[in-house]
This record gives C-alpha cells, structure tokens and sequence, in this order.
C-alpha cells in the first residue's frame, strides 16, 4: 500500500499528456482537506498521470452542501459564493466526493436561481465532475496500468447514483484493475445513512441504516470496500470499526494509484 | 400512541389562536420531535417488525423489477407526469366541470373546505337517513378527515372492508402504509385479531382467516345502509369515480347499500379517460408490480331506472383541506401524487421506523411533504429531517415528484418559521463566516487538526460527546492525518519552482498561468 492513512504523500508533478494537455482543478472538498489528503493525493497522481494538469484554487472552502441539505440557505449561498470565485477560472473541476459535485450541479442552480450568480452557477455546473465520471465520460479511459489482488465490493453514493447519473462509472473502472474481483452489493441503492445532519439529527435511525450497509458489505465477503465519497465512506467505515472490524476502505483514487504499474 | 399526536397538536394549536409566537412553536415542535423519537427508537428496537419492514420493501422490489426494467417506463411515467401536472394547472375548469357532470348524472356534490366540514357533511347524510351501519372501502382522504370516530359517536357502526384495513380497525390501528394498511402486522397477530373478533379460533392457515373476512363482511355488505369510499380518480369529463381495487370489496361498497358517499381530495382528477388510461398504465405496476388490478370500476350516477343494481343516491364530497393553498406554490408537485406507495417501498428511513413513527395519515416521503403541508409544518416539524435525502423516492416516483427536493425546501421553511434549533443556525452562519475566508478557514484546520489527531489517538474523548457526539456514540471518528490537504499541496513539488516557497499552509494556486 502507498497510501497509508496517516503518512502524507509527495504530490508528483503533472506530467504533459500531450500538445494541449487537459487542465482541471481538484475540489477537495472540506471533509477531504481536514480529514482525507490522502484522497486528494492519490486523485492528483491518477490524474496526472492520465495527463491532466491538475491544480488546486486555494480559494476553496466548503461548498456549502451541509447547511443547504439542513435548509439553512442563506449560510449556503454564502459559503457557496466564495467557492464559485474560487473555481471561476477552472477548466474543469473534479470532486472525490459525488455529494459535492452534485451540490455543485444540482444545488447551485438552485441556490442561485434568478440572482446575479446564476449564470456562473450555470457555467460551472457545467464543468464539474465527480472523479469516476471525470476518467470515463471526459478522459475516455478505456484501460489502466492497475493491479492489486483481492475482492472489493463498490458503495455507489445516493447523490453520486441519483444526481450526477453516475453508475457504470466506477464499476468499469474497477473492471480495469487486474486481479481485484468486484462483487457488487446485494442492496447498491440502498443509503449508508450518512446524510449530512441527518446522521447527527436523527442519530438512531441513521445508525440502523448503517448497520444494514455495514451487513451487506460483511456479506459479500470482500477485502475491499471502494467508494466515491468520502461523507459515506466516513460513515460506513466509522461504523465498521466501531463494531471492531478491519476491512480496508478506500476511495477509487487510492485504490488505483496505489496500484499503479509504471 | 405516546407521546403528543399530531391531531392534539392541531387542536392546541387552534386553542391558543393560532399562535406566532416562535418560542412557543419550537417549544412545541421540540416536543413533537421527542414523540418523534421515541416512536422511532421502538420500531428500530422490535426485531419482528424490523424483519417485516425489510421483507416487505424486498418483496415489493422483487416484483416491480420486471415493470421497471421495460423500456417503455420512463415514458410512462413522463405521461403520469405531464397528465397530473396539466390538471393541476387547470384544476379550478376541471373541478367545475366534473361537478356539474356529477350532477347532470344525478349525483350530489358538495365542496368541504376544511376536514370539520367534511366530517359534518357525511355525519348530516347518515343521520338524516337513519344510517345504522357503514361499510367503507379503503379511502385515505377519509382518515384525513378522521372522519370514523366521528360517525362512530353518532352511535353509527363503521366497517372497514378492505382486507388490510379491516385488519388495521380490528387492531384499532392507523394504516401503517398508504397502500397496504396491516403490511407490518404477522400472520399469527391477525389471527388473534379474528379469533377475538369471532369469539373462536379462526385458525393459522390465511385462507381460513381471510374465509373468516370474506364471511364477515358479506352479512355487512348486505346489511349496511350506506357505502363510503374513496376515489383514485372522477374523470371531469364524465362525473364518473373511478375506483382501483383487488379485492372486490369496493364494488360492494358502492353498488349494495342505498345511498354511496364519495369523499375524494380536489386535486384527484383526471381531465378525460384516455387521460386515466396512461395512470392506471403505472399505478399498479408501481405500487405492487403487478401489470393491471383485479378491478377498476367506473361509477357514473346513481342507479338509474330499469338498472339491477347500484345505489340509490350518490353523494361526492370534495375536500379541499389545504390543498388549494399548495396549488400555485412551491410544492404544487406533491398534489400530483397518484398515491401507489413506491416511495414508502424505496425508503431507506421508511424501512427503518415504519409508518406509525411518522403520526401522520401518510407517511413514508410522500408523508414527509404532504403532512406538514396539510396539517401545517408546526405539527410536524421533524418529518422533513426524517430523511438522509438519498432521492430514492424521487427516482422511484410514478408522478415525478421531486420528493427530495420538497423535503429539502420544507426544511428552509422550517428554518425560516423558526422551528429549528437556533444553535443550529447560528452554527450554520459561523461555518459560513470561515468557509467565505480561505486563510482563516486554513488557520483553524492547522489549529484544530493536532487537537484532532490527539483526540482520536486517545479515542474516548469523542466517543458520543461535543456536537457529533450522537455519531460517535455509534461510529469511530477517523483520526486525520497530521494537515489538511491544503497544507500538503503549499509543501509540494511544484510549490517549491513557484516565487514563494516559504508560503506555509496558505498556498496560492499551483499550476496555473
């Protein structure tokens, strides 16, 4: 493993991929800058290694998708502004978390219908990606250099599936990884329970639906538990742990730069 | 049911004037929630129920795969859609003109504009005929309007004939699911429940039980004086009511006793058949994957002469309670609703806590919407947060509804209509404050994520204390690592070509210009 949860990684330079390599901004999100740069890391060396110039806006916070989903909207609007101006000069814009790309996607239009930020709302919709959907739909990978050994098993994220549309996505990526089987869930729709607040307002529920994800994963026998959102996988594997299990949980970034084969 | 219902809660509302005080609302929503709570706490701590709340979603998902997998469902469900929206958007035409159609055909229509004047309208009707039994067929505007009890207190008899519900009256329960009432109750409950109700042992074998039912409630099909139902839809250009149905009950309900009461929502219409067509096309596909009912019945009038059956006087009773106020709003979608329950069967929460959690005569996401709009948010403040806002119930739903998203916007209603914490929102405004300024945003992570790192070093610490503390009760707080990400990118390789390499953790923009 080279990603190890506590020891930071040097952050490769972007290699040139070709005449006009594509260039794209990491949107680390705020979960991810405190708690996971190991995510952030491992997306910045897959994608420089695909070609793509990656730089991270400094400017970036938090999207503002906790207080929008409380309904707390005026605080949302706020954090949110900040964050178009931080990414108004980005080509592209790539979350490893769905939840926040679809923030971006779904929310923003809607936070900011009919006011003056509407139309950069709009544009940079437009140009944001969730790290899975941006290898597939945008890159076009078709194959990579990636190997590792075992059984994993995929956590879709509900906002990744239902607001960005992304399903196939990972799963195909996952398929390019040599050696790793891939056992899908019995339940892939079902929430982790997460949900933001939720998980805090209405903790027991929240809990219950955990535990279930937590079965379900246990179920498919796996040594892997692979997801695109760093929120969900918090949950999931917060709980994994609580009820004193070891099972590796990461996100699709790390598994497949950890795997990466010159 | 413990705690304080949502109908108390109504009426205290109403009591104190309808009060704005804010302090008082919270207080009161606070303790809704508490109820809340504790209902939900005991649904998730009865195994029995939890194993029928997953094997019945299981169940249902198991048989509307097929459905859902044609290719031609979505389309489907675009023409519910576009259907359901274009009445609502002309529904005051299409009202005026099912009723007059009601009336050309020789029934009696009247407009109840609140529950009470529904509820007196019926009781007037019964009384004033000398009605001594009803039978009803599943109806939920009736729940709505709570209109049993009332009847009941008329010193009239009211039988439920719709197999779940006459289970639920039996267990003098509410409807746990909109669509299948008695769906959590097990087979040896009910058969307590007969075996009480008939004063012997009706036996564990279902066919036995529901011979007992059908026994039953043929003596009150013929003896009863008056039949209530529901209505899916009335078509307005016909005045007829149209009845979905499996169990053939509802056709007893409104063709054998003399007079027939409808009780149906305003906003159940269909403009014209061909326009019903393309609802029952996915009504019984969504709600139990099956490709049509047992039943639909059109009723159009009274008996009329030289007719063998049918009864003699038919009565509709439109109720609007609230529903007018959401025609035009934000929420206008929710009336768009064909109630086939495929969000209660898709529902990760509903799974969970079931229907009686919620208080409300419908649950499930659809309840978490129309509930509060219907009774008022006050009364059920915490159902909007009963949500993880996973959007399955809006991928499922056969109207487009975007449940989800209404749940969402309740929520800034709820906030606005101070019914929320305030620590939350003054919470909210101080992530806000930070998350507008980079620097000190990264400030504090250098700050505060040692602290962390600490903390989850020594691990009891952040166990089920501080504001997480209701995660970390269940879950391991993931220890971060020794900076924030931004830190590590003003520390990386590029950083060192660019004209200040001493920036520390406030790093610019790397790799632009």
């Amino acid at each position: 493993m080279r990603a190890e949860p506590h020891a930071p990684l040097p952050i490769p330079t972007p290699r040139a991929g070709g005449a006009t390599p594509v260039r794209a901004s990491l949107m680390i999100t705020c979960l991810g800058d405190a708690l996971f740069p190991r995510v952030g890391v491992a997306a910045v060396e897959v994608l420089s290694r695909l070609g793509v110039a990656v730089d991270f806006p400094g400017g970036q916070t938090c999207c503002g998708q906790p207080a929008y989903n409380a309904g707390h909207a005026a605080a949302a609007r706020s954090a949110a502004r900040a964050f178009l101006q931080a990414f108004a000069a980005s080509e592209y814009v790539i979350s490893i978390s769905g939840s926040c790309a679809a923030m971006v996607r779904d929310g923003f239009p809607r936070l900011f219908a009919g006011r003056p930020e509407q139309e950069a709302a709009a544009a940079l919709a437009a140009r944001t990606f969730e790290f899975s959907e941006f290898l597939v739909d945008v890159l076009g990978v078709e194959a990579l250099p990636v190997a590792r050994r075992g059984a994993a098993t995929l956590h879709h994220s509900c906002h990744t599936r239902r607001l960005l549309g992304v399903v196939e996505q990972p799963e195909r990526l996952l398929g390019m990884v040599e050696g790793l089987e891939y056992r899908p869930l019995a339940h892939p729709e079902l929430c982790c329970g997460f949900g933001g607040t939720f998980a805090v307002k209405m903790a027991r529920i929240s809990t219950a639906m955990v535990d279930e994800k937590v079965d379900g994963v246990l179920e498919t026998g796996v040594d892997l538990l692979v997801g695109l959102d760093m929120s969900c996988l918090m949950n999931i594997e917060g709980r994994l742990r609580r009820r004193g299990h070891a099972l590796e949980v990461r996100h699709l970034a790390e598994v497949l730069a950890a795997g990466w084969r010159e | 049911m413990a705690g304080v219902s949502a109908a108390s809660r109504r009426q205290a509302s109403a009591e104190s004037g309808g009060s704005t005080n804010a302090a008082s609302r919270r207080q009161s929503s606070a303790a809704s929630r508490r109820a809340f709570d504790e209902r939900a706490e005991r649904a998730l701590g009865d195994p029995a129920l939890q194993q029928v709340l997953r094997a019945g979603q299981d169940y249902v998902q198991a048989l509307s795969v097929a459905a859902r997998a044609a290719p031609d469902w979505p389309l489907a469900l675009d023409e519910v859609a576009r259907v359901r929206g274009a009445t609502l958007a002309r529904l005051d035409r299409y009202v005026e003109e099912f009723a007059s159609n009601v009336e050309k055909v020789g029934g009696h229509v009247f407009f109840a504009a609140d529950a009470a004047e529904a509820r007196r309208h019926v009781v007037d009707l019964a009384e004033l005929r000398g009605v001594r039994l009803v039978v009803k067929s599943k109806s939920m505007v009736t729940e709505e309007i709570g209109l049993n009890p009332v009847l009941e207190a008329a010193g009239i008899e009211v039988v439920e004939t719709d197999l779940g519900e006459f289970i639920v009256q039996l267990a003098g329960e509410r409807p746990f699911h909109i669509l299948k009432p008695a769906i959590h109750l097990p087979l040896d409950r009910i058969r307590a429940l007969f075996s009480k109700a008939a004063g012997r042992d009706v036996g564990g074998d279902a066919h036995a039980m529901t011979r007992y039912a059908r026994d039953t409630l043929r003596d009150k099909f013929f003896a009863a004086d008056m039949g209530i139902s529901g209505a899916n839809f009335g078509v307005a250009a016909t005045g007829s009511v149209v009845l979905v149905t499996n169990e053939g009950n509802g056709r007893m309900v409104t063709t054998l006793p003399r007079t027939h009461v409808v009780v149906m929502g305003v906003e159940r219409l269909v403009p014209t058949f061909p326009d019903l067509e393309a609802i029952l096309k996915v009504l019984p596909r969504a709600g139990v994957g099956l490709r049509a009912t047992t039943y639909v019945t059109a009723l159009t009038g009274p008996r009329r002469a030289g007719e063998a059956d049918g009864p003699e006087e038919l009565h509709v009773v439109i109720v609007d309670n609230g529903r007018s106020r959401m025609l035009g709003s934000k929420y206008e979608q929710v009336l768009s609703c064909i109630r086939c329950g495929a969000c209660l069967d898709v529902c990760p929460v509903y799974r969970k806590i079931g229907g009686h959690a919620y208080d409300a005569v419908y649950t499930g996401p659809i309840g978490a919407v129309f509930s509060p709009l219907l009774d008022g948010l006050a009364c059920h403040a915490e159902l909007p947060f009963a949500s993880s806002l996973c959007g399955a119930c809006t991928e499922v739903c056969s109207a487009r509804i975007p449940l989800a998203e209404l749940i969402r916007e309740l929520r800034e209603d709820a906030v606005e209509q101070g019914l929320v914490a305030p620590a939350w929102g003054a919470g909210f405004d101080g992530f806000a404050a930070v998350a507008r300024r980079p620097r000190l945003w990264g400030a504090l992570e250098t700050v505060a994520l040692p602290l962390l790192r600490l903390m989850t070093a020594v691990g009891a610490p952040l166990r089920g204390r501080g504001p997480l503390g209701a995660w970390t009760r269940d879950r391991e707080f993931p220890a971060p690592q020794r900076g924030s990400f931004r830190a590590l990118w003003a520390r990386g390789p590029a950083r060192r070509d660019g004209p200040d390499d001493r920036g520390g953790p406030l790093g610019r923009e790397r790799g632009r210009g």
